[in-house]
């Protein structure tokens, strides 16, 4: 344990070091860029002189590491700057309620996935050398693979246009006991439906080959040969074991949070952090892109150190290597 | 995973010889699944690399006159919204694809990942240290979003860079060629796409490092490079191959995400563009072929590369089935 205590301090003493490094990366690459969100704010018609007043009132004209010392302190104490596409907002005002929106559908689509994605695999691999099992490898690694990208547009095209179960995208939010809910409307089915597909896919994948390997243990075979019947067996031997490592995918899920609300937002127009994302790319929006990419690389840091210390809890195995590799 | 997966897996097979390796492509040429994923794969990418011959029209030729027109025998898949050829603008969005992927694995996987993952296993210590912390760091950050924010950032600086290196050289057409985009777009996945071969190639030399031939060449007076590059680089050619081929699907869909968001290549054929033109839904309602026809063809794309995948670290580490 003092290994991994020792690890942990380590890793997370990293995580301030990445978030600074990605924050000066971001923050010159902003500044640094050619069209500056000063003349898109003030429009092509504005005046030379205009402009200038703008750039001095905003401290834009001090040296760079200001900018940025006073652009950090702003940050931390949560004032992520104005944004430019929202016009006199304020983007943590922006930035939370389209967090909500896609930390909204995002639960429920983890809970489905795990909930789904878990005995799913766990058939597969009990099924393995039936006949069923080349089909179900089959569908899970189909549905895997196909990228949300692709996913969306066939699902639109089926349940929105084709039989016409479905509304083609958006979002609605209903206002319940002073919360705005927007998974419990028609218009989150689709986007709740196609992550659950890919996550499902994978996690079932994952989980089949995580009990191939536990059905070969001694225990297994130690358990069976003690004459327990077959779900005991499975439940309170193999699934459990098996479960272990599923665990940490959480944590990836988590990681890949942002990338996949980015695709699947801008696909159907739902007003989460992934449409802002977009939004604010394409109007050079550096303010909001900041405040977006920091916070994204936050989540992503967090998430890879549980992953980090998940694996070293539940796998003495994995700790004792990473040691030896040390 | 993969990457874990495959470094434990060839652990036993340490030497590779052109004996091994062909007898590896039997074995992968045994599986029908493989074989059909190789199949997709290479048709794809062969017409993208021979879109210039087989492509029956230009990728941006329109034709005002027979726009959104349905499949027939001179437009098998149809015409967009500008009367441009389906199917050719699908051949040449694989060219694009293609030039991507090839400029990245060499830039990315070949140049930046082996020559660092040689040196840093090779000459260990304080080297191996800086490069592998910066491994890890690169690892540690969300790739797409930095990839995102580079393209958006960078787009037009690059753009003037050729436009002052047309007037440095002469050559005319390069801005419009849509160079800039490519390069662009395959410097930024470069920059994050070396950390797994880069350790792939570390691990495998740090176990070579030790072997009796690398001794016996520094015995005999070989230098650094050269042991480096003629006498550790041949053994993990295999290897190598292997990865590549794992890798080359996840930036075939970067291209095309990027490129979705219009942070990609723009002034070519990408699939992206076209899921991007008619993903909406009045077109997907109202011409559900256009969409059809590039999402089937990077569904299928992706699919390939993940059944090639499992095949090959199925071989690589038979103990996982």
């Amino acid at each position: 344990m003092q290994g991994l205590a020792s690890y942990v301090l380590r890793r997370l003493l990293l995580v301030p070091l990445v978030l600074f490094v990605v924050s000066v990366v971001t923050f010159a690459l902003g500044r640094y860029a050619p069209s500056d969100y000063v003349e898109i704010q003030a429009g092509p018609r504005a005046r030379p002189e205009t402009i200038e007043r703008i750039r001095e009132e905003r401290g834009l004209n001090d040296p760079i590491y200001e900018q940025y010392a006073r652009y950090v302190s702003n940050f931390v104490q949560g004032d992520f700057g104005e944004s430019v596409r929202y016009r006199g907002v304020d983007v943590e005002d922006v930035i939370l309620p389209r967090l909500w929106v896609t930390l909204q559908y995002n639960a429920v689509v983890l809970v489905l996935t795990f909930a789904i994605g878990i005995p799913v695999g766990t058939w597969a691999a009990l099924r393995r050398g039936t006949w069923m099992d080349p089909f179900s490898i089959g569908t899970l690694v189909l549905f895997a693979s196909v990228p949300v990208l692709v996913s969306v547009p066939l699902l639109q095209w089926l349940f929105a246009v084709k039989l016409g179960w479905l509304p083609t995208g958006g979002w609605h939010e209903r206002n319940i006991l002073g919360v705005e809910i927007g998974i419990l409307s028609k218009q989150a089915i689709l986007p709740i439906g196609a992550l659950t597909l890919v996550g499902v896919a994978g996690i079932a994948r994952y989980m089949r080959s995580q009990v191939l390997d536990v059905l070969d243990q001694d225990y297994v075979r130690t358990a069976r040969a003690k004459g327990l019947n077959e779900a005991p067996v499975v439940i309170r031997h193999v699934v459990r074991n098996a479960l272990l490592p599923i665990a940490t995918l959480v944590a990836f899920d988590l990681a890949g949070l942002f990338t996949g609300a980015l695709i699947l937002e801008t696909l159907l127009g739902i007003p989460g952090i992934g449409l802002y994302a977009f939004e604010s790319i394409s109007s050079r929006d550096y303010d909001s892109i900041m405040a977006i990419v920091l916070l994204g690389a936050l989540v992503f840091q967090l998430a890879m150190l549980a992953v980090d210390i998940a694996y070293g809890f539940i796998d003495p195995r994995i700790r004792l290597s990473a040691e030896a590799r040390r | 995973m993969n990457q874990a997966e495959l470094s434990v897996g060839t652990r036993e097979t340490d030497q590779f010889r052109p004996a091994r390796s062909l007898r590896f492509l039997r074995r992968l040429l045994r599986r029908p699944v493989a074989v059909a994923a190789i199949v997709v794969i290479i048709t794809i990418y062969g017409a993208g690399v021979l879109a210039p011959f087989i492509a029956p029209f230009d990728f941006d030729k329109t034709d005002l006159r027979n726009t959104f027109a349905g499949p027939s025998g001179e437009h098998w898949l149809g015409t967009d919204r500008l009367g441009r050829d389906v199917l050719s603008r699908l051949i040449w969005s694989a060219q694009t694809t293609v030039i991507i992927s090839a400029l990245v694995v060499v830039g990315g996987s070949l140049i930046l990942g082996v020559s660092l993952g040689l040196t840093s296993g090779y000459l260990g210590g304080s080297v191996d240290n800086v490069i592998m912390r910066l491994a890890d760091a690169l690892y540690s950050v969300p790739t797409f979003l930095l990839i995102l924010i580079i393209n958006a950032t960078m787009g037009d600086r690059v753009d003037s860079l050729f436009r002052d290196l047309e007037d440095l050289t002469g050559i005319g057409g390069l801005e419009r060629s849509g160079a800039p985009n490519f390069f662009l777009l395959s410097v930024a996945l470069s920059i994050f796409g070396w950390v797994g071969m880069a350790r792939l190639v570390r691990s495998q030399v740090l176990s070579l490092r030790e072997a009796n031939f690398v001794l016996a060449a520094r015995a005999m007076g070989g230098s650094t490079p050269r042991i480096l590059f003629r006498h550790l680089f041949p053994q993990l050619t295999n290897l190598m191959v292997v990865a590549i081929t794992l890798s080359l699907g996840a930036v075939a869909l970067a291209e095309v995400s990027l490129t979705f968001l219009g942070l990609g290549v723009e002034d070519h054929a990408s699939f992206g563009i076209m899921i991007a033109q008619y993903a909406g839904p009045t077109s997907v309602r109202a011409h559900p072929l256009l969409i059809f026809a590039p999402t089937v063809i990077v569904a299928l794309l992706m699919l390939s590369f993940n059944l090639l995948g499992d095949a090959l670290t199925d071989i690589l580490s038979p103990r996982r089935r």
